[in-house]
């Protein structure tokens, strides 16, 4: 049967039409029912595309709603989240899939095998009496009919992809394990299926420096391997400018900018993505200029008028109270594909320091 | 003997708290671990010492020694010149008000049922800073001005829930100024706050100690905050219990000597998307760290180490030895062959195998 195939990330992005998006979101919200009939909009409205072999990173700070949004996405919300909007996969063989209307084995044949996702924290939450053996085997049979044997020969692959030793792992309880060797068996397991689409939630935080660095490696030797594409989500924008292609920020549940990794750090247009990147230090160089952004963001029930941004925002008119800015192009360089929801837009400027050569100190 | 004491920087000063050969070992099913090794560090008033290192390299347990919180098996922890565990109580009491401990996280650190008024009036009229609670309330204000809560009167009346995580450890930090201490220990006081409140979190403490010339012994596993708050400071760096290399925060940062160091700077992403692409970064042996309760022979780096030695590093646990101006490391190929032969050897732009 099938194996871990070295599908190229080219031949991937041809399949499914030129140019078009393996995962199109259009006007996506997702409510959270809380207390006494109340109902918060965690995501408000969120326009996104995802490309073949594409890897996108979703930034912002805790609570933007990038956790909602991914497990929307996959239809995982708890039962007190409810999903809106259009979501659309396009299957390799030119079928189209709303995902919003997809149930029973439609939508468990969609979660896996088409998208797959790692979730926060999720190193922490295995079985802890099922060994690795039991929770591969487990994935693999309510998804395949693959034999026992079968099961072994892909998930050691797999394990073998993440750097993992097989015999050694596949035979120990999830607490015999190091964090960094958890989150490496939770990338294979996500990949048992060959997914097109994985939505890794945070993959790295809470490791140590150079666990961390393991699990990037990992993760760009597995998408150059097998192709897929990615959404990973970070409130790390260092990870987002090594592992994206394209950068989305997230605020209070909608997305405020998006474009390139490198149209996104180093001509950042919309002032919370610019008061992010001048707000984490970079580790070589000089002593940099750093800027906090005033304020903390807002509460989701009781959120500004206008543009969500404009109690914290220094570029700020009085236009910008007037209302939430929509995610347009920006003209600069047409087709970029770089956006802001933004008025002022034209007025924001990242001036960024060359960092200075690394041997000053010596 | 330790290369710290031979520093002449520190040789000048009076230093406001010194760890001097101190170990901390714990009992445990594993039998004995020596969480922290006989370490030696000094920090001076009004100045940044940073400890960083992974995950259970010892940074909480040498800093709950340093604070008075427990006692070293052996060495001797010293506060203005004086062993704290020599002191009579009432001396001991001045001492640990003298030495404020920030905890990591903001949410567990204080007291939900109290008002932040409640929270900060509490210690001042406890101890008898001030006599009366109007004066109590008066110094409240000030302090949460000096914490950039502003206007106080805002924030008096509020409980913990109401306030934001970055509020709350700023209501921590007022807390902790209550008693005027000259050494404010921050163990990962920062790492729980989002990126946009991080920095000033930080400029606020940046204030604390150029204006009031309080000592700071800053403990986070994040280089780039150590580099941001430390960088006229000094930085040690722990591995396993040990000190593996120390100096002042641009050499560690930008020109680190010993392998695990360097092992660390390379690793961190850059949040820069060419920068970080290209940054050379050499492949450690191996990812696993060994047991505390289990310490390879010999340097304890060796199973991961790039440049182990055969024969050589397996060999003598290696001394933290002077290895240029100010900068020390515990490394045999490092002490043997000095930095010329590091740089041209590993440093050079090989890509990523
Ligand atoms: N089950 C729920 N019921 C009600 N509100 C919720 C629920 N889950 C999340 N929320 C709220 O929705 C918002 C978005 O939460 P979400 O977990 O998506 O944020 P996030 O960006 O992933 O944050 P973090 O970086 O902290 O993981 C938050 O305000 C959160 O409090
Ligand atoms: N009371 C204790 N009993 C037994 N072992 C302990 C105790 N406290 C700490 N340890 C062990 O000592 C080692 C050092 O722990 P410590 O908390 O000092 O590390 P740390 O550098 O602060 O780590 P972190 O970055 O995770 O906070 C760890 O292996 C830990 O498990
Ligand atoms: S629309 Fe106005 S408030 Fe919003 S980000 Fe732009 S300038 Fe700031
Ligand atoms: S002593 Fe040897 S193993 Fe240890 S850090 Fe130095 S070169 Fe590496
Ligand atoms: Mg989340
Ligand atoms: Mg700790």
């Amino acid at each position: 049967m099938s194996t871990v195939t070295t599908t190229s990330s080219s031949t991937r992005a041809k399949r499914g039409g030129e140019g078009k998006p393996l995962l199109s979101i259009r006007d996506f919200k997702v409510e959270y029912r809380t207390g006494s009939g109340a109902t918060v909009q965690a995501v408000r409205g969120v326009d996104l595309d995802l490309f073949p072999g594409e890897s996108v990173a979703l930034v912002g700070e805790s609570g933007c709603g990038k956790t909602t949004l991914g497990l929307g996405l996959l239809r995982l919300l708890p039962r007190l989240g409810h999903a809106s909007g259009q979501v659309t996969f396009n299957r390799g063989d030119g079928t189209e899939i709303d995902i919003l209307g997809l149930d029973g084995r439609d939508l468990r044949q969609f979660r896996w095998r088409d998208a797959a996702m790692v979730f926060q924290g999720a190193m922490n939450a295995f079985n802890p009496v099922l060994k690795i053996r039991a929770h591969m085997h487990d994935t693999m049979r309510a998804h395949t009919k693959f034999t026992k044997q079968e099961i072994e020969d892909r998930a050691g692959e797999l394990l073998r992809l993440v750097r993992l030793e097989p015999s050694r792992v596949m035979d120990s309880y999830p607490h015999e394990l190091s964090g960094g060797m958890r989150q490496r068996v939770l990338i294979a397991m996500s990949l048992l299926l060959e997914p097109e689409v994985l939505i890794l939630d945070e993959p790295t935080t809470a490791l140590d420096i150079l666990t961390q660095r393991s699990v990037v490696d990992v993760l760009h030797e597995v998408r150059e391997r097998l192709g897929f594409s990615m959404i990973f989500i970070s409130h790390d924008l260092s990870l987002a400018a090594e592992l994206a292609d394209r950068v989305a920020t997230m605020y209070a549940g909608r997305i405020i900018e998006t474009g390139g990794v490198r149209d996104m750090f180093y001509r950042p247009r919309h002032p919370y993505t610019l008061g992010l990147i001048k707000a984490v230090p970079p580790i070589v160089g000089d002593l940099p200029d750093m800027e906090s952004i005033p304020g903390g963001p807002p509460s989701l029930a009781a959120l500004p008028p206008g543009c969500t941004f404009n109690p914290r925002c220094k570029y700020a008119t009085e236009e910008c109270k007037e209302e939430d800015p929509p995610l347009l192009p920006i003209t600069d360089e047409p087709g970029d594909a770089h956006e802001a929801a933004c008025i002022h837009w034209k007025d924001v400027h990242l001036q960024r320091e060359v960092p200075s050569d690394l041997g000053n100190a010596s | 003997m330790s290369a710290l004491e031979k520093s002449p920087e520190t040789a000048g000063r009076a230093p406001l708290m010194t760890l001097g050969g101190v170990s901390q070992v714990f009992h445990t099913k594993a039998g004995p671990i020596r969480a922290v090794d006989n370490i030696n560090l000094s920090v001076n008033p009004g100045e940044v010492l940073c400890l960083v290192g992974e995950s259970g390299s010892g940074k909480t347990t040498a800093a709950r020694m340093a604070a008075g919180l427990a006692r070293p098996s052996s060495g001797e922890v010293a506060f203005d010149g004086t062993d704290i565990w020599a002191l009579k109580r009432d001396d001991f009491t001045t001492f640990r008000r003298s030495v404020q401990y920030v905890h990591q996280d903001p949410y567990a650190s204080l007291n939900p049922t109290r008002t932040i008024q409640q929270t900060i009036t509490a210690p001042l009229l406890k101890h008898g800073v001030v006599k009366t609670k109007k004066a109590a309330v008066e110094r409240a204000t000030e302090l949460l001005a000096k914490v950039d809560l502003t206007p106080p009167e805002n924030y008096l009346s509020k409980y913990p829930h109401q306030l934001s995580g970055g509020q709350r450890q700023r209501v921590a930090v007022a807390r902790a100024l209550t008693l005027d201490p000259k050494l404010i220990i921050a163990d990962e006081s920062t790492s729980m706050l989002d990126v946009s409140i991080r920095i000033s979190v930080l400029a606020m403490l940046g204030r604390l100690r150029d204006d009031l010339g309080v000592g700071f012994l800053f403990i986070t596993h994040d280089l780039a905050i150590a580099k941001y708050f430390g960088w006229h400071g000094k930085t040690a760096v722990m591995y396993l219990g040990r000190i593996v290399e120390f100096g002042p925060t641009p050499k560690i940062i930008n020109a680190p000597t010993h392998p695990y160091t360097r092992a660390l700077i390379d690793a961190i992403p850059e949040p820069d998307p060419d920068l970080t692409k290209t940054k050379g970064r050499e492949s450690l042996r191996s990812l696993e760290i060994p047991s505390l309760a289990h310490l390879p022979s010999g340097c304890t780096f060796h199973p991961r180490c790039p440049l182990f030695e055969d024969g050589l590093c397996d060999g003598a646990v290696p001394e933290l030895v002077t290895i240029r101006s100010g900068q020390s490391a515990a490394c045999h190929v490092v002490a043997r062959d000095g930095v010329a032969a590091l740089d041209d050897e590993a440093r050079s732009d090989e890509p990523r195998a």
